[in-house]
C-alpha cells in the first residue's frame, strides 16, 4: 500500500486533483476524462499512473477501454489526510501549551 | 489491517499544564478549518470529563458533534472518540479512536504521544466515500488543505 505522502504529494498538483475530483464524481475512463481537461490524453495517462501508484485510484479493463474510479478502498487517502491533519494540529497544540508561563 | 497514525511531540511546559491545554483548552489549538459545520468554526469544544462531548460550535450557532471522551485519566492518559465517518459526517455508530499519553520528562518538559487507531474501519464505508467529495466543505476543501500543506 502506498504511504502517505505519496498520497499527499500526487494531490498538491492541480489537474490530478481535478482528475481525481472527477473520477469522484463518476468512474472514467482516459478518453472521456481527456475530453474535459486542456491537457493531452499521453499527460492524463500520466497523472493517472501516479495516482495510482499513490493509491488513490484503481482502474478495471472495461471491453475496448480502461476504466478508472476512486480506489473504493478509500482508507489510504483518509489515513494521509488524518495523518497530515495530526502533525498540524499537534504543532499547534505545543505552541499552545508552550504560550506564556505558567 | 491499517496502520494507525502515530505521532510524538514534546513540549516544554509541565504534564499537567499538556494536559489541561490539550482538553479544556482545545479550542486554543485546534486548527480552525477542520470543520464539518457549514459555516465557519468560531469554537472547539472537549467537555473535560468521562463521557464529555466533544463538538465544534459553527458562526451559525450550529453545533457539530466530533466525538466524546472515552477514557478521563489527568493528566497522564486520555482516550477520545472520533466520530466522524468517511462521508464527513459525525455517526454515533462509527467510532474510531485517539489515544493521547501525556509522559513527565522534568517539570516543565512533557512528552506526548498520539495514536488514532481502528482506520480499517474507514474501509466499511466506500459507498459513502463519493458523497463526501461532492459535499460542500468535503473532499474539495480537503484536497485544497492537501495541496497548500504539500506545496508550502
Amino acid at each position: 500500500m502506498a504511504n502517505a505522502a505519496e498520497a499527499f504529494a500526487a494531490l498538491a498538483d492541480p489537474t490530478r486533483r481535478v482528475i481525481f475530483e472527477r473520477l469522484a464524481a463518476r468512474p472514467m475512463a482516459v478518453g472521456r476524462l481527456a475530453e474535459r481537461l486542456p491537457v493531452s490524453r499521453p499527460a492524463v495517462s500520466q497523472h493517472l499512473k501516479v495516482l495510482k501508484d499513490a493509491g488513490l485510484v484503481a482502474d478495471r479493463q472495461e471491453g475496448t477501454q480502461r476504466v478508472y474510479r476512486i480506489d473504493p478502498r478509500g482508507i489510504e487517502a483518509m489515513r494521509t489526510y488524518l495523518d497530515r491533519f495530526w502533525d498540524r494540529s499537534l504543532a499547534a497544540f505545543k505552541a499552545a501549551a508552550e504560550e506564556e508561563g505558567e | 489491517m491499517i496502520a494507525p497514525v502515530r505521532k510524538e511531540v514534546l513540549v516544554e511546559a509541565s504534564v499537567e499544564r499538556c494536559f489541561e491545554v490539550f482538553t479544556a483548552g482545545i479550542d486554543r489549538w485546534w486548527p480552525r478549518e477542520h470543520h464539518i459545520g457549514k459555516s465557519p468554526l468560531v469554537r472547539e469544544v472537549l467537555e473535560p470529563r468521562l463521557g464529555g462531548r466533544w463538538y465544534g460550535v459553527s458562526a451559525d450557532g450550529e453545533e457539530c458533534d466530533v466525538g466524546k471522551v472515552l477514557v478521563w485519566e489527568p493528566p497522564r492518559r486520555l482516550v477520545l472518540a472520533w466520530q466522524i465517518t468517511k462521508d464527513w459526517q459525525y455517526h454515533p455508530d462509527f467510532v474510531t479512536e485517539i489515544e493521547v499519553l501525556f509522559t513527565a520528562e522534568g517539570p516543565r518538559r512533557t512528552r506526548v504521544e498520539l495514536e488514532h487507531r481502528n482506520l480499517e474501519r474507514y474501509g466499511d464505508a466506500a459507498p459513502a466515500f463519493k458523497k463526501q467529495i461532492d459535499a460542500p466543505g468535503g473532499w474539495g476543501r480537503i484536497l485544497e488543505s492537501f495541496a497548500r500543506t504539500a506545496a508550502g
